[in-house]
């Protein structure tokens, strides 16, 4: 139901469409910050275990208290969860009563491991997943070797196994010591 | 051809050889040699088919015809396509799927160096996105080179033969035609001189490396990719890319 102050909407608005307002919702009283932490409770479907916001896809967020913009950038060209991530925030931000969110996709500046939050870093590591080691320097991506450190049992004895992991933006590593194979969120 | 066909002209290319190269090596799926050799072509593929979708976006919005990137994908015959000839080469033995791989990912990656200074915003945007994942790509075909040349007696002699039967398909990755000029006078894309120099001075050194012996620079190549003449092998490739939305055209539920 419809607050009787909100004045704008006239009463058919009221009676049509899926994305419903819910009738608690006070969306007007949204902060922006309010918006971050929303999103920051959107999952990456792929790896469930990290926010949008910590793996640093979500590039901006523009809200006038009425209307929100969300810029999404793509970790990798051909991520096949792309749209999936888009709709997963758009419906975050109606669920919290925000109308027609739009999602922009943005290009550039193109992703890096960089954006990786320190508290995403850490929930990859505890999620089994090595996170990116160091900053996604050119060296990294020509192949200079570097140690990664096995998420199971921190141990540096590891080895790569593939470049090429369960999904794009990651490298399949075992580990020497508890012989525990391992995706790595690879630099780029 | 004015400045917008020109660029639309050299973009459909890229896209088309990346959905091409892309489509062949998904044709691998559930019969690659061993399961991380599986993944690792597929997530080459998939990458691909990203950067073929972003240019064909682009691509779709310059001739602005009411085309879209999946009717470009889908609905042009074999004559309209842009690709180079080596990425419908079939994938054959593995020596010859990392060889054509290698030959197109040194190219792409000197060519995609030059886009990142595009002036177009877009471009310089598409390709600094497709230069990190191509760094990949290239970094692990060079490996396959190398492991296969500098192999056993077997792997020398297949990939040997792999380099001997691609090499006729790569003059045209650099020996430019009129597009590709005034597209890096214009600033946009490599220098010919400069990209062929690059292309060759990578090529032999991991060739070099891998115990592999390059054909000569003079050597008979095969040409037309660029002007939608293809070899045999494109048209059966688009039989089956193309299958479903030439016969359900327009569906929105699969």
């Amino acid at each position: 139901m419809q607050k009787s102050g909100d004045s704008e909407r006239s009463a058919v608005d009221t009676l049509i469409a899926s994305d419903r307002v819910p009738g608690n919702a006070h969306p007007e009283r949204l902060t922006e910050e309010a918006i971050w932490t929303l999103l920051n409770e959107v999952k990456d479907p792929e790896v469930p275990a990290v926010s949008v916001v910590e793996l640093g896809i979500v590039r901006a967020v523009h809200w006038d208290g009425r209307t929100v913009s969300v810029d999404v950038t793509p970790t990798y060209s051909g991520c096949p969860a792309t749209e999936l991530i888009e709709e997963l925030i758009a419906e975050a931000l109606r669920a919290a009563g925000i109308r027609d969110p739009h999602i922009r996709r943005v290009l550039t500046p193109a992703w890096t491991t960089d954006w990786i939050t320190p508290e995403g870093k850490e929930k990859l590591r505890a999620f089994g997943i090595a996170p990116p080691q160091g900053s996604a320097s050119k060296r990294s991506l020509l192949g200079q070797e570097e140690v990664i450190v096995c998420p199971h049992c921190g141990s540096h004895h590891t080895e790569r196994v593939s470049e090429f992991g369960s999904t794009a933006c990651k490298a399949l590593y075992r580990c020497k010591d508890c012989l525990e194979p391992f995706d790595y969120f690879k630099c780029i | 051809m004015t400045d917008t066909q020109l660029l639309q002209s050299y973009l459909l290319r890229l896209a088309d050889s990346d959905m091409i190269l892309g489509q062949r090596l998904c044709e691998l799926c559930g019969k690659a040699p061993a399961l991380e050799e599986e993944m690792a072509l597929m997530n080459v593929a998939l990458d691909l088919v990203g950067q073929a979708r972003n240019w064909y976006e682009y691509v779709a919005e310059l001739e602005d015809q009411g085309r879209d990137a999946d009717m470009l994908a889908f609905r042009r015959d074999a004559h309209e396509y842009r690709n180079l000839l080596l990425t419908e080469q079939p994938n054959g033995d593995y020596a010859v799927t990392m060889a054509r791989q290698f030959f197109f990912d040194v190219w792409h990656y000197h060519t995609l160096q030059s886009l990142v200074n595009a002036p177009d915003e877009r471009i310089a945007g598409i390709a600094a996105k497709a230069l990190k994942e191509v760094t990949y790509h290239l970094r692990r075909s060079s490996e396959w080179i190398k492991r296969l040349g500098d192999g056993t007696e077997e792997s020398h002699r297949r990939m040997q033969d792999a380099v001997d039967l691609l090499w006729r398909f790569t003059g045209e990755l650099i020996q430019p035609d009129e597009v590709d000029q005034q597209i890096a006078k214009a600033g946009i894309g490599p220098d010919p001189e400069q990209l062929r120099d690059d292309w060759r001075g990578m090529v032999k050194a991991v060739l070099q490396e891998a115990t592999l012996t390059p054909q000569p620079d003079d050597a008979w190549m095969y040409l037309g990719g660029k002007r939608g003449e293809h070899t045999e092998h494109l048209g059966f490739i688009l039989a089956e890319m193309q299958f479903l939305q030439r016969a359900y055209p327009d569906a929105k539920v699969w």
